[in-house]
């Protein structure tokens, strides 16, 4: 039995530090004279980030996501939505956050903060109806929203000018629509700044992914939640990219040192889509087994960039722009050419993209098998993921489903769960251990 | 005529075989209706809308989960079921996440030798839209070139917009007719002509629809001036059991905003010098879906005025379970069609509808319609 030595992650506080300053900045804003902004989590953040320093966002999926641990608080919060109209299988982010509006209650304590404007892109289909939603339940407050849904990138399609054209000069017309609704002058050098960080934290993120790689794993995924949250909350703000250089740093001493995230590792799984936010215990019961999820490609691609080599069948970190756009324009185009090879944009176009690169995590970080999270508050990552199963299965991985919600827990069912999880340690051949 | 139209709904794949049969052509099968037919038609393919049995099925489990529609779910089970194993192609403009799966599963397990993804974009309010369309459009064609062995000149290509504009202008003028205080035609008929003009032969459709307008229609008396007026409108609907169930309990419908019904048939390709421009702006500018609705609600407005134009006394929404853009929108219609005095129902269905259950709410409705306008 292995027995490797672990240490808490240093970093970790750090991380949980700026994700509090980040709720703060943004409730607060108005009192220091700034503006608030809110979008998805996909959103190119670094746009707004232009109109100035003092300029703060809400990001939708991870602030949905803090509700969901929140149990009583999603559970008004998804009944004021319902008693709105709002159907129940829609979104659980989106009810989350549309419930906080009607209540009028913020996830992290006082009134929900009113945004100024609304800055959001747009590729599942709940992305822009969301916001419609929410500038509506606001009174109407002024939005814009970005289409990136124009095809796969390569190597699964070609990323033709027309489609960067088209993605661009939204943006474009969005930063001329940003000094109109706010009043305020565009900074280009600001903007340049944010498109750079934002590719420094998404690439580094993924370099982080990748030391997971490595046997024991340094990291195992419920505690990659809380690090990977930072790019969902801003990824072109410098604090976030340079906590992911410090980050790297820590995870890479770790595997030098072989400082494991779960001391008896035997075997090693992934997850797929975001999990029950409100039963994280899950990944640690996976630890009774010496079992430890390494990840998935919603944790490393999310956020991470990624190239898919089809030659040799692994994901590598998308390597950083050669050089640092000068002018608004390159800048612009440099980040929806960087955004637009998202892994997780892949497979909206086909489920088949998503189950090679699945299969190259499968293959490449070591797995014995996977645990697929049918997870009925999501459809746009949901999208597929049967054929993923099918698939991996096809590949020679055994793959565990469970039903649940991320974030709406009363339609997830822990105690089963864990039934199937006993039942899924016996197919790969894992006994309990002493924790 | 108005039979041919119920005969051609019900022998939707007998008729694709013998017009293959026929002219020696290719079929290619479609899964949402901003698939630009044009270019298909420039090409002589015969564009076949895919759309489900309604019966219960138990294939498409492996391969779509549960929370997406019943609608995607029946249109994969005639994949799998080999219903469609004469189409030659077989594409998707894109839509809704959740038809997406079927395309992309039944690509997966039962490709016929074209398959094509056209990323039709979202946001059909940017100016930036057209354009890029344009250039997918253009990609598109070239496409469909090499799979035919076949040039497509701007000949071909003003044959296609003919054709489909003479279609569209049939079927608006056809869903005219139903203005009249005493409807010439029923729901159930009309939803006949609008469906069956998704896969049958345009020039064929339309001259049916331009015969049963001159001949049929004129004059036509089913007795249905008295009935309640109604539109349906929402997800997919070619429910035609349905539809069968609302008019028997004493209306008669007479519009609606379905894909499936005049949102497909609706606007034409205004024709200009540069063919794929033109018709790229004719599907950015159409009754929008609602994943294209945004950021502003255009499509209240249309809904709004197809209630009075065709001067309805009230409206069924129609949702297919887990239709996530409906649902999306449902809230704001009901309010928005409230504001101007139609009333609405909502009902959801799924791949069979329980018609008992759905009568006695319709029955209420209508009641209740019938109340409001005594008072
Ligand atoms: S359904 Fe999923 S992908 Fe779509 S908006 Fe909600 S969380 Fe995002
Ligand atoms: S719009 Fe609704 S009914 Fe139509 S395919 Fe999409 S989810 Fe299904």
């Amino acid at each position: 039995m292995a027995n490797y030595p672990t240490e808490t992650l240093l970093s970790w506080s750090k991380a949980k530090e700026i994700r509090e300053t980040y709720y703060k900045n943004y409730a607060a804003a108005h009192d220091k004279g700034g503006i608030r902004w809110v979008g998805g989590a996909w959103t190119f953040d670094a746009v707004p980030a232009g109109l100035g320093g003092n300029v703060y966002s809400l990001t939708s999926e991870p602030y949905g996501a803090s509700c969901a641990f929140n149990k009583d608080f999603s559970t008004r919060a998804m009944e004021a939505a319902e008693t709105a109209g709002y159907a129940r299988d829609l979104c659980a982010y989106m009810r989350n956050y549309w419930g906080s509006i009607l209540m009028d209650e913020y996830a992290f304590g006082g009134p929900f903060p009113k945004p100024d404007f609304i800055w959001q892109d747009h590729i599942c289909c709940s992305h822009a109806k969301w916001y419609q939603v929410v500038s509506e339940l606001e009174g109407g407050i002024p939005m814009f929203c970005v289409d990136v849904a124009v095809g796969p990138a390569e190597p699964f399609g070609t990323l033709t000018d027309s489609k960067i054209d088209y993605v661009t000069g939204q943006i474009l017309d969005g930063i001329e629509w940003l000094e109109k609704t706010t009043g305020r002058t565009y900074d280009d050098e600001l903007f340049i700044e944010a498109c750079w960080n934002d590719f420094r934290s998404t690439s580094r993120w993924a370099q982080v992914c990748e030391l997971n790689k490595a046997v024991p794993a340094p990291l195992d995924e419920k505690t990659m939640y809380s690090l990977y949250v930072l790019a969902t909350l801003q990824k072109s703000w410098g604090v976030v990219a340079d906590y992911y250089d410090e980050l790297y740093d820590e995870v890479k001493d770790r595997v030098e040192r072989g400082i494991a995230a779960v001391p008896n590792e035997q075997a090693r799984v992934m997850s797929d889509t975001q999990p029950p936010w409100s039963a994280l215990k899950l990944f640690r019961y996976l630890e009774q087994y010496g079992v430890v999820s390494v990840g998935s490609l919603y944790t490393f691609g999310l956020e991470g960039m990624w190239d898919f080599d089809p030659a040799t069948g692994d994901l590598v970190p998308r390597p950083m722009p050669e050089k640092k756009p000068t002018t608004r324009e390159e800048a612009a185009r440099e980040l929806v050419r960087w955004h637009l090879h998202k892994p997780e944009y892949q497979h909206f176009y086909d489920c088949d993209y998503k189950s090679q690169m699945m299969v190259a995590i499968c293959k490449n970080w070591g797995l014995s098998g996977v645990m697929l999270h049918y997870n009925r508050g999501c459809e746009g990552l949901s999208l597929g993921i049967a054929e993923n199963r099918l698939a991996i299965q096809e590949a020679g991985y055994p793959v565990m489903t469970f039903e649940g919600n991320m974030g709406d827990e009363r339609e997830f069912d822990l105690g089963r769960t864990m039934q199937r999880v006993d039942a899924f340690m016996e197919t790969l051949g894992v006994k309990k251990v002493a924790a | 005529m108005i039979e041919m139209f119920e005969e051609w709904y019900k022998s939707r794949h007998e008729y694709a075989k013998e017009w293959k049969d026929k002219t020696g052509g290719k079929v290619m099968g479609f899964f949402c209706t901003y698939v630009p037919e044009e270019i298909l038609l420039a090409a002589n393919v015969l564009p076949v809308r895919i759309l489900g049995s309604h019966e219960p099925q138990n294939v498409t489990e492996p391969h779509i989960f549960g929370m997406y529609c019943p609608f995607c779910r029946d249109c994969l089970a005639q994949g799998l079921l080999g219903r469609y194993d004469y189409l030659d192609g077989m594409m998707i403009a894109q839509s809704c996440l959740h038809i997406r799966q079927a395309f992309t599963s039944w690509k997966k397990h039962m490709p016929p030798e074209f398959t094509y993804y056209l990323p039709m974009p979202h946001q059909v309010q940017s100016p930036r839209s057209i354009p890029f369309l344009r250039s997918e459009l253009e990609t598109f064609k070239g496409a469909v070139e090499q799979w035919v062995g076949k040039e497509i000149t701007d000949a071909d290509l003003d044959r296609g917009i003919e054709l489909m504009n003479a279609s569209r202008q049939a079927m608006r003028d056809l869903y005219d007719t139903r203005k009249s205080a005493n409807s010439p035609m029923t729901g159930l008929e009309a939803m006949y002509a609008a469906a069956s003009n998704q896969w049958i032969d345009k020039a064929e459709h339309t001259a049916a629809v331009r015969e049963a307008l001159a001949k049929e229609l004129v004059g036509r008396d089913l007795g249905l001036g008295d009935k309640t007026r109604l539109m349906i409108l929402g997800s997919e609907d070619d429910d035609t059991a349905f539809v069968n169930m609302v008019e028997g309990c004493g209306s008669v419908i007479v519009t609606d905003d379905h894909c499936t019904g005049s949102r497909y048939f609706w606007n034409q390709v205004e024709p200009e010098e540069d063919r794929l421009l033109a018709i790229a702006k004719r599907y950015i500018n159409r009754p929008a879906c609602p994943t294209k609705d945004w950021p502003q609600r255009t499509r209240l407005e249309h809904v709004r005025m197809l209630a009075q134009e065709w001067n309805v006394a009230g409206a069924i929404i129609i949702q297919q379970k887990f239709c996530d853009p409906h649902e999306l929108d449902i809230p704001e219609q009901r309010k928005s069609l409230g504001e101007i005095g139609v009333p609405t129902l909502f009902l959801e269905l799924d791949v069979t509808v329980p018609v008992g259950q759905f009568k006695i709410r319709v029955e209420a409705f209508l009641e209740m319609l019938a109340e409001e306008d005594l008072f």
